[in-house]
């Protein structure tokens, strides 16, 4: 029996604090305003995208000892700017990524149920656990969490705010005026949990939202980032755009749901992706390396450059070779702030590559770098991009895409009007919503209601949500 | 009728806003809406109505614990409103809807992060365009210590102070988070790839006995440069607090005199803490100083007294509070309020006993009596709420020569 078409899933991502970001376009519009934020929401919800997802980062990077400059820098918080925007959105879900180091269950969960009240149901939390000391010098208990338990702290933080949040059934609130009964349940938000990380005990204070709780998000790539997601997340907002990587991304992660008794389908896999878009595939082509050469201006090529060899590198022309020399070896102390040197496992080994690359292919540094730090997922004309998403998602590459425009706010404005289109006349993506929440969107079944109990020892990892 | 009311002259009024309304019982009346209170709808209908009688602001209640009639822990009651949502959120998620009404959220100093708090309200005032405001408050509550699990509650009157201390350290980074940006912080120089210059962004390196943070902030400088800060303060401990760290304090006088009596001795504070009020943020602005009263309005006195006997009957007993209690007409108010007014008060922060019920009283009856005496403009008379609170936009702190 042939297999059912997938429906194709799409999201919206504003980028924020990389140079994924054109800002010297004049299209480029601002990253703080909230016109810019407003005109993407509204942009996506048109489009009937799944949800709109914002990133997040706690402190502003630094190579050197210095703020960097090249890139968009400045953004709005992500819970207050989420609460806004589903002030001008209907539908859209409304996805922020929030840090499981420095903020506190208690706060998290009443901000995530509060949201999830305001927008009606369309709360999405991307889990993440930053564990470098430099953030932490913005935070009261800043300091420091080792690497390894990075992902120990996130499960935990993860079910106490769901304990949380569970301590209200969605039963309580009679609000019966007559009998003087607002409460059906004296006690109702009771909840205690106690173990390494967290020692707390009480009466939690917003009830039960339209989703019992925000859908789960999470972005790592590791082995226990894989095992995590397959455990407690609903969503992979996962780093493999292309066929092959994406088929064997998706196969690992969806093999391990059995396991934790989830079907396939309750996990969904969403790569990020960028675009270009032309009327032509050739025209396509071209505009991709104009836009490459925007985003990694000369300045940018040695940043990048800087940040793997751990040093500073300005007397090196960005049109001539790369360096000879090693990178400076031990700890990563040129850049700070920033996820992405987390990647760089063995800097030799990784600059041997580049060196070697770069000879084979007659490259400068700055074309080199513009070859290694990420091509755009999907280039082409409205038929190809749309073709592409189509053959991917029924290859199981993915489940759908959360798009990154290289223009803000306006650069989704022509995949909505051009590329949307051409998916929902081949049937594979909604003409209207069906749903009012997030997960209806995605097509995950309601979030079980977990029985309120005491919980005195620590969840393990393999507990289904 | 007078369009613009000079500033010497105006009265500014705000509404304080909590749940169905202040008095216990309140949820039980036929036009509350109780089964609402946690939605987007029923906070946006009240911050409209409150915008289209051009009053100054709003303010909404929070804590990080379930309402209790016991101030100091939990209460099993099942006859009172329980449950509520995060202020900061309600405040952004109104927002867009609104244009002039100054949004002033609750948030507790003594469990969160100023860095959190610095950056929601900046977003927030980018939001509104420049109607932010940051109403702070301690908490010395057992219950909500033990939700954080990471300090105990204080155990006496000298810890209690420490609070105060604390929560003026945590005002102080805040407003230091806001300045360390500078306006033009963001340049987009193409020629040079620079979006920002790295100069115009500074390190606050603030060194407390509770907290120590680097910055700067994530988020640019806010529209108003320093959204506005307010407290509530009962006794000479808050006092201190308003004086160092607040542009505007409500405060609970019983009287006219009493009134005069708290505005003298918060003065003396401000003088105390900082002569002049030679610090940045404050730039020679004495507080802004409000009086809390809690409203039963109808068209008749007798019918105002009804209400409230019947709501205190449904209560289960006489309520009580911190705030004056005003039984009556919206014109005996406006009596009230002009005669409190050679107190030294900017105005009145009014505590609706029943919503939408003193709400619609204050916004249809009240306001245009005000008016009508030319104590209360009948337009928005400035984009931004400082502007409403007749208070300058003050320089940044961390540039050295500001141009004028």
């Amino acid at each position: 029996m042939p297999k059912p078409v997938k429906q194709v899933h799409l999201a919206a991502h504003f980028p924020g604090v990389n140079n994924t970001t054109v800002w010297s376009d004049p299209r480029a519009g601002s990253h703080i305003e909230f016109s810019s934020f407003a005109r993407f929401a509204r942009t996506a919800e048109r489009a009937k995208f799944d949800f709109l997802f914002l990133a997040e980062g706690l402190r502003l990077r630094e190579q050197h000892g210095r703020i960097y400059e090249l890139d968009v820098v400045g953004r709005p918080d992500t819970f207050t700017i989420l609460a806004a925007l589903a002030a001008v959105t209907d539908r859209l879900g409304l996805a922020g990524t929030i840090n499981s180091t420095f903020n506190e269950p208690y706060e998290v969960a009443r901000q995530f149920a509060t949201l999830d009240h305001l927008s009606g149901g369309r709360a999405a939390w991307n889990v993440v656990t930053s564990w470098d000391a430099f953030t932490g010098e913005n935070f009261r208990r800043g300091g420091f969490l080792p690497q390894d338990q990075r992902y120990e702290r996130a499960r935990t933080f993860l079910s106490t705010t769901f304990e949380l949040i569970d301590s209200w059934q969605g039963n309580e609130v009679a609000a019966d005026a007559d009998s003087g009964i607002f409460l059906r349940d004296r006690d109702a938000g009771r909840f205690e949990h106690h173990d390494s990380h967290f020692d707390i005990a009480g009466r939690f204070d917003v009830p039960r939202s339209p989703q019992g709780g925000p859908v789960i998000f999470q972005a790592g790539d590791s082995d226990e980032g894989r095992e995590f997601a397959a455990a407690q997340a609903d969503a992979i907002f996962s780093r493999h755009s292309t066929l092959d990587a994406g088929r064997e991304f998706y196969a690992d992660v969806k093999g391990r749901l059995a396991r934790y008794g989830r079907d396939p389908d309750q996990l969904k896999i969403l790569p990020a992706a960028t675009f270009v878009l032309a009327d032509t595939d050739a025209e396509a082509a071209e505009l991709a390396h104009q836009v490459r050469l925007q985003q990694v201006s000369p300045a940018t090529a040695i940043a990048f450059l800087e940040q793997l060899w751990n040093r500073e590198l300005s007397a090196y022309d960005p049109d001539g070779p790369l360096p000879e020399i090693d990178p400076d070896p031990g700890e990563n102390t040129t850049a700070r702030g920033r996820a992405s040197v987390r990647m760089y496992r063995d800097p030799i080994a990784t600059a041997r590559e580049w060196r070697a690359k770069a000879e084979a292919e007659h490259l400068s540094i700055r074309e080199l770098i513009i070859e290694v730090t990420g091509r755009q997922s999907f280039v082409g004309s409205p038929a190809t991009i749309a073709a592409t998403i189509y053959d991917y998602v029924q290859a199981d590459a993915s489940d759908g895409y959360i798009l990154v425009p290289h223009i803000t706010p306006g650069g989704l404005d022509e995949f909505a009007d051009k590329v949307v289109p051409l998916l929902q006349e081949r049937g594979v993506f909604r003409t209207d919503y069906t749903g009012t929440t997030l997960r209806e969107h995605l097509g995950l079944a309601p979030r079980a209601r977990r029985a309120r109990s005491a919980q005195t020892r620590p969840v393990k990892v393999g507990t289904a949500p | 009728m007078q369009t613009a009311v000079p500033e010497a002259d105006r009265l500014h009024l705000g509404i304080a806003l909590d749940g169905a309304g202040w008095h216990p019982a309140a949820w039980r009346e036929p036009t509350a809406r109780p089964a609402e209170l946690l939605t987007a709808g029923y906070w946006a209908d009240l911050v409209t109505q409150a915008e289209r009688a051009r009053l100054d602001f709003v303010t909404f209640e929070d804590a990080l614990s379930l309402q209790s009639d016991d101030r100091y822990q939990p209460d099993l009651r099942t006859d009172r409103v329980r449950g509520r949502l995060d202020s900061v959120l309600v405040a952004a998620r109104v927002a867009p809807l609104t244009s002039s009404i100054g949004l002033i959220p609750t948030v507790v100093a003594t469990h969160t992060e100023p860095f959190h708090t610095s950056k929601a309200i900046a977003t927030l005032d980018w939001v509104t365009g420049g109607r932010a405001g940051l109403r702070i408050r301690v908490s010395a509550r057992q219950d909500e210590a033990a939700h954080f699990g990471r300090r105990s509650a204080p155990a006496g009157p000298g810890q209690v102070s420490e609070l105060f201390a604390e929560a003026a350290d945590y005002v102080e980074v805040v407003r230091r988070l806001w300045d360390s940006w500078e306006d033009d912080a963001e340049i987009r120089d193409v020629a040079t790839g620079r979006f920002i210059d790295r100069d115009k962004l500074h390190y606050v390196d603030f060194e407390g006995g509770w907290f120590s943070v680097r910055g700067p902030s994530i988020t640019p400088r806010p529209p108003q440069g320093q959204p506005v800060v307010a407290a509530l303060a009962h006794a000479s401990t808050p006092y201190q607090l308003l004086a160092s760290s607040a542009d505007i304090g409500f405060i609970t006088p019983r009287d006219a005199t009493s009134a005069a009596a708290m505005v003298a001795e918060v003065r003396a504070s401000e003088a105390a803490a900082d002569p002049g009020r030679a610090t940045p943020h404050l730039a020679g602005q004495p507080v802004r100083l409000f009086a809390d009263l809690l409203v039963f309005l109808d068209d008749e006195a007798a019918a105002a007294a009804r209400r409230r006997d019947r709501l205190d009957e449904l209560a289960g007993a006489e309520y009580r509070s911190d705030a004056l209690i005003f039984t009556g007409t919206p014109a005996e108010l406006a009596d009230l309020i002009g005669d409190w007014r050679s107190a030294g008060l900017a105005g009145f922060r009014l505590r609706p006993a029943a919503l939408p019920h003193d709400l619609a009283q204050i916004t249809r009856a009240l306001v245009p009596e005000l008016q009508r005496r030319s104590t209360f403009p009948s337009q928005y008379q400035s984009s931004t709420l400082r502007g409403l609170l007749g208070l300058p936009r003050p320089a940044n702190r961390y540039v050295p020569d500001p141009a004028p």
